[in-house]
């Protein structure tokens, strides 16, 4: 589904992913984890296709597509979906209009026929209800006066409208009390599925009690400097980044 | 001082025959109006007024005055109507009151609305006060022009305690003719004590032409009366639009005015206010949007004049092309307008390197216990809700769009009137890049 392959990437000047590579099949759920700064929402936005990310080496390729050379909505269309870490409050767009216009703009880049705004509605009540999410929210300003929780349940309430193939979830749990967490979770399990993937951004690995993950990456000075599966996040847990420093890093870096 | 030589403008209108009323005070007010324009001409960007927006070009044209064919040029009706709205309409076309595109069978009970030509041919007493004006600033060249050649107009009187529900519409249409004319009207609208009126003004073209409007209003709001005017600007492409609209506000009046600028090359809208009575309630909300080579200048200034008054303006400028938007907002408290509370706030928005926004707002307070609070900004597109709303899957220049109408739309969102707020979105939908 998705092969990244010696990913550099530079914000501003600065380099930020340094040679970072990693394959997610379908159905699979990958946890990264890292210290702040490590440049893990660097690779979200990267992937999304993000204004002011250069890619300066390296390959990602989504279902033998170069992802790279598409547009943000083009990608969007193909199946990528991001839940931002800070999502963005847009005054003055209602809600029910920007979910809908971005689920036709979709469907019609993939030639599928738009639904009206009776059957569009009916489709969002459904989802809203998956994600415990009040229908006011509906006539609302996109994010405006949300609380944190609110958006962050906002941004799992989109992707289960949107559906894509592969969703990047950046630290959608960070903000979030023990019960909005489980909701959280939970909206993602009930889409897990065998066609659909994950990548899982998260500081801690209280998440990863509620979203079991395939394997688990350790990003670190811009690449995936360990690798292994849930025990590592365990081992983390215990030991703080700083063992991922000492212990991680790969040889032959500094040759 | 020396006398500068004549402008092409000045020249072709200084000595132009002034219409006569056989109304002695007003051709006094008109010779007088006209002698005082062809002295002064027009004002340079020296004049703090006129800073932002040079006339020098302008002056370079001629114009005939007034357009004797005005009642002949060929209107299409279908287009003067708007969406949800009935109701009476005065209609003028190059200055010229148009008896057979107005509706005028249903004008509501305690409404008196009429054209300034016939009012000036059965009573023009009633109207002196108004029309013998002088006007002696150097930024005063418009009203001056104005005072000499304007003929025509709405003359509209809603009696004490009338509340009129249905819109009053008034349309200003300049029609292509010959050669590039100069028109004007003036129009005073009064409210007796209570009354409530709304009040949808609008401009529009009909055919190509590029002749220059100018237009005078004076609103007077009586104790407790209540408007709600609205105009929407969609001049002609290549005209030149210079109105002035004075408010005058009596003890508790309140006047919500709603104003969107899309149309016109030059458009310059004073919006003045004399908060008079204790008490008294004005709002201001607008959006300008020039693009192309569009230049739109709007200039208000409120005085609080009175106790416990109130004003707040929420103005949103979009420039696009090479357009230019200009924006002044001077609040003015005066001495003894003590409790007065008065907010400004102008956000404005470039979407192209060549487009340009000057706003300046102004405070001058002189009472005691005020509230004011006003900001103005300029600003890009917000890229981080730009790149949201694509990576949801929303083409680029879709967002871009969406963006910019929710922009331009928030001043509008008080508008009370449905219809008209829909109508609103639609010009600004059609008018921003799809
Ligand atoms: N838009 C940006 N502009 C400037 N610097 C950025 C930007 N995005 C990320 N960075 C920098 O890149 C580095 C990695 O940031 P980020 O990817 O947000 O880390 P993480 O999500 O792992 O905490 C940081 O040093 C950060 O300051
Ligand atoms: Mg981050």
């Amino acid at each position: 589904m998705l092969k990244i392959d010696n990913l550099h990437a530079r914000v501003e000047g600065k380099d930020i992913l340094k040679g970072l590579s990693l394959t997610v099949k379908p159905g699979e759920v990958h946890a990264i984890m890292g210290p702040n700064g490590a440049g893990k929402s660097t690779l979200g936005n990267v992937l999304s296709g993000r204004a002011g990310y250069e890619v300066t080496e390296g390959s990602v390729l989504f279902e033998g597509r170069n992802l790279l050379e598409l547009e943000p909505e083009e990608r969007a269309a193909a199946g990528v979906f991001l839940a931002f870490q800070y999502p963005v409050e847009i005054p003055g767009v209602n809600n029910t209009y920007f979910l809908r216009a971005a689920f036709n703009a979709q469907r019609k880049a993939r030639g599928e026929a738009e639904l009206d705004s009776m059957q569009f509605l009916k489709l969002v009540r459904e989802k809203l209800k998956i994600m415990q999410l009040s229908p006011d929210l509906l006539n609302r300003a996109v994010n405006e006066g949300f609380s944190g929780g609110e958006k962050k349940r906002n941004e799992i309430f989109q992707m289960a409208l949107l559906e894509p193939k592969l969703a990047i979830l950046d630290e959608t749990d960070s903000g979030l009390d023990i019960d909005a967490l489980k909701q959280v979770s939970e909206g993602v399990n009930a889409l897990r599925s065998p066609e659909r993937s994950f990548i899982v951004v998260t500081h801690y690995q209280r998440l990863l009690d509620y979203i079991v993950p395939d394997f688990v990456h350790v990003l670190a000075g811009g690449r995936i400097v360990e690798s292994g599966d849930r025990s590592l996040a365990l081992k983390l847990e215990e030991h703080g980044y700083a063992w991922v420093a000492e212990h991680g890093e790969p040889a032959g870096v500094s040759a | 001082m020396n006398q500068p030589a004549r402008t092409p403008f000045v020249a072709a209108l200084a000595d132009a025959p002034l219409p006569a009323s056989g109304v002695a005070w007003l051709d006094q007010a008109r010779r007088e109006n006209l002698v005082a324009f062809a002295e002064a001409g027009l004002p340079d960007t020296r004049v703090e007024a006129w800073k932002y927006t040079a006339l020098r070009a302008l002056s370079q044209r001629s114009f005939a005055a007034g357009d004797a064919q005005a009642a002949r040029r060929a209107v299409d009706p279908v287009a003067l109507a708007l969406p949800g709205i009935e109701g009476p309409a005065l209609v003028f076309v190059n200055g010229v009151f148009r008896a057979d595109l107005s509706l005028l069978d249903d004008v509501p009970p305690g409404v008196s609305l009429q054209p300034l030509s016939g009012a000036l041919t059965h009573a023009p007493d009633p109207l002196r006060f108004a029309l013998s004006r002088r006007y002696r600033e150097p930024s005063d060249a418009f009203a001056r022009l104005n005072g000499a050649f304007a003929t025509d107009g709405a003359v509209l009187r809603v009696a004490a305690g009338a509340k009129v529900a249905a819109p009053v519409r008034l349309l200003f249409i300049g029609a292509a003719a010959e050669r590039d004319v100069a028109w004007h009207v003036r129009d005073l609208v009064e409210l007796g004590e209570g009354a409530e009126l709304a009040l949808i003004e609008q401009h529009l073209g009909a055919g190509e032409q590029a002749h220059l409007g100018t237009r005078l209003a004076d609103f007077t709001l009586h104790a407790d009366a209540a408007l709600h005017h609205v105009v929407l600007q969609q001049a002609g492409a290549g005209s030149s639009l210079v109105r002035r609209s004075h408010y005058r506000l009596d003890a508790r009046a309140q006047a919500h005015l709603h104003v969107l600028e899309l149309g016109a090359t030059l458009a310059r809208h004073d919006v003045r206010a004399e908060l008079v009575g204790d008490a008294a309630v004005f709002h201001t909300h607008g959006a300008f949007l020039p693009d192309g080579r569009q230049h739109i200048d709007t200039q208000l200034a409120i005085h609080h004049q009175a106790r416990n008054t109130v004003s707040a303006s929420t103005w949103r400028g979009v420039a696009s092309g090479r357009g230019r938007g200009v924006f002044r907002g001077a609040i003015v408290v005066n001495t003894g307008a003590d409790g007065t509370d008065a907010s400004l706030n102008n956000k404005n928005l470039l979407l192209s390197t060549q487009a340009e926004i000057d706003t300046k707002p102004e405070l001058e307070i002189y009472a005691d216990e005020v509230k004011a609070a006003h900001g103005a900004t300029v600003g890009q597109l917000d890229e981080r809700a730009l790149f949201y709303l694509r990576s949801r899957g929303i083409p680029g220049e879709q967002a871009r769009t969406l963006l910019t109408t929710a922009f331009a739309r928030a001043p509008f969102e008080s508008l009370p009137d449905d219809a008209l707020r829909q109508h609103i979105d639609q010009l600004l939908l059609s008018r921003l890049p799809a």
